[in-house]
């Protein structure tokens, strides 16, 4: 049940956005994440975005998997 | 990155860690996904003799008394909003599938905010079940449903929380080393909420993503941990799970919700573990409005979910597996859910 898919973000009205999963639009709530931008990749779960992936923190899994396939 | 994750020189490299362990350990995973995660993937027969790993209680819709399901057969004529995972589970009169053959209005939602537009229309009962995943978007379509002053919406508490599950487990002292941590769970709650694994009960945890190399990486990470005698929190899950978590959500739960005592399927009432609503929403409660009972129902006859959803029974291990009780004709929700231990080893694990 706690499936969450990664979608990008493509437009943002205040607390409503779309992302696009394989060609087609959803719209999901920003209610979560106000720190949301257009263009951001997001963790999104029943219509609720819950994270914002940065690009830093995708960084720290490549760091991560270094550690523990080289380790 | 998903290629990355599914790459098979690195499922080699981690599976041939794990094949050489100092002694033989037991792995707790946590939630339901990641069940199904190790089934879709097939990782339990790439994995060594030495190193078990054992379904828990993180299946939101398999821990969710039978009293509940009772709960919401007792309602008048109103629309009731499920997710789709419910629909199955068998109460004491028969599943909401059968309540909506007898022409209740049962619909199915993909997410809460749903409900709202359902209840513009007709007296509506979210059923709201789930874990800190979920929770924060039922929190949201709460708060906007009373200040809309939406009179025909109303919610049928069920969400739980994690960390008080785990506690009461880990109280029985059972046979586990270490657990897989929910990853998405954890987006929410923050991987520090977890240090109380190592602190109070000398266990070890790792927050792992969903792909089979999260999963393995995570592994080796616990094993490591556990076999040096060091138990601590990692997270290996980094490019969603930040140590605190997201702080909106949190404090919108706690906002909307009170910690109440709760049942769980298989683990009885647990203190503070589940959440009801606030006072200033509990005009919204759907079991205040309508007077419904939630008192403890008796467990189908001769289902065992419960030692399943602790980790005392593999799923093959109980006498109705695949005989009286199978994905199409579920006696308990391990079987109903398709996250649920039972349905994930009945479909992938089989002999």
């Amino acid at each position: 049940m706690c499936v969450a898919i990664p979608a990008q973000l493509t437009t943002r009205d205040g607390n409503r956005g779309t992302i696009d999963l394989s060609g087609s639009e959803l719209e999901i709530s920003l209610a979560l994440v106000p720190e949301a931008q257009t263009g951001d990749w997001l963790l999104v779960h029943t219509g609720y975005a819950l994270a914002v992936v940065t690009e830093a923190e995708a960084a720290e899994t490549r760091a991560l998997l270094n550690e523990v396939l080289g380790g | 990155m998903s290629n990355q994750l599914r790459d098979s020189a690195a499922v080699k490299t981690l599976t041939n860690k794990l094949a050489r362990l100092e002694r033989p350990i037991r792995i707790m995973e946590v939630c339901g996904t990641h069940t199904m995660s190790i089934g879709r993937w097939g990782l339990r027969k790439l994995l060594p003799p030495s190193l078990q790993l054992i379904s828990g209680p993180g299946c939101p819709v398999c821990v969710t008394p039978v009293s509940y399901f009772d709960a919401l057969w007792q309602l008048p004529d109103v629309t009731i909003a499920v997710f789709g995972d419910l629909l199955r589970v068998p109460g004491s009169h028969g599943t909401l599938e059968n309540a909506r053959a007898r022409g209740m209005d049962v619909q199915v939602v993909h997410g809460p905010e749903q409900a709202l537009k359902l209840a513009r229309k007709r007296a509506t009962v979210l059923a709201a079940v789930g874990f800190e995943t979920t929770t924060p978007g039922i929190a949201d379509t709460i708060r906007r449903a009373a200040e809309e002053k939406l009179d025909g919406f109303h919610v049928l508490c069920g969400c739980k929380l994690v960390e008080p599950a785990l506690c009461a487990l880990l109280d029985g002292k059972p046979d586990i080393d270490g657990f897989l941590l929910p990853g998405h769970v954890s987006a929410i709650t923050g991987s520090n909420a977890f240090d109380f694994l190592p602190r109070d009960y000398a266990a070890s945890g790792v927050v792992a993503g969903f792909e089979p190399v999260d999963i393995l990486a995570a592994l080796v990470l616990l094993a490591r941990m556990i076999c040096a005698g060091e138990p601590g929190v990692r997270n290996a899950y980094p490019r969603i799970v930040t140590p605190q978590g997201n702080q909106h959500a949190q404090k919108l739960i706690r906002d909307v919700f009170v910690p109440i005592d709760t049942e769980w399927r298989g683990l009885g009432i647990i203190p503070a573990s589940g959440l009801g609503l606030a006072p200033r929403y509990a005009h919204l409660d759907a079991a205040r409005h309508y007077g419904l009972s939630l008192d403890p129902v008796p467990e189908p006859p001769g289902c065992r979910c419960g030692d399943v959803l602790q980790g005392r029974m593999l799923p093959h291990e109980c006498p109705l597996f695949a005989q009286g009780c199978t994905p199409s004709s579920p006696v308990g929700p391990c079987m109903v859910s398709s996250e649920g231990s039972c349905a994930a080893w009945y479909r992938y694990e089989r002999a």
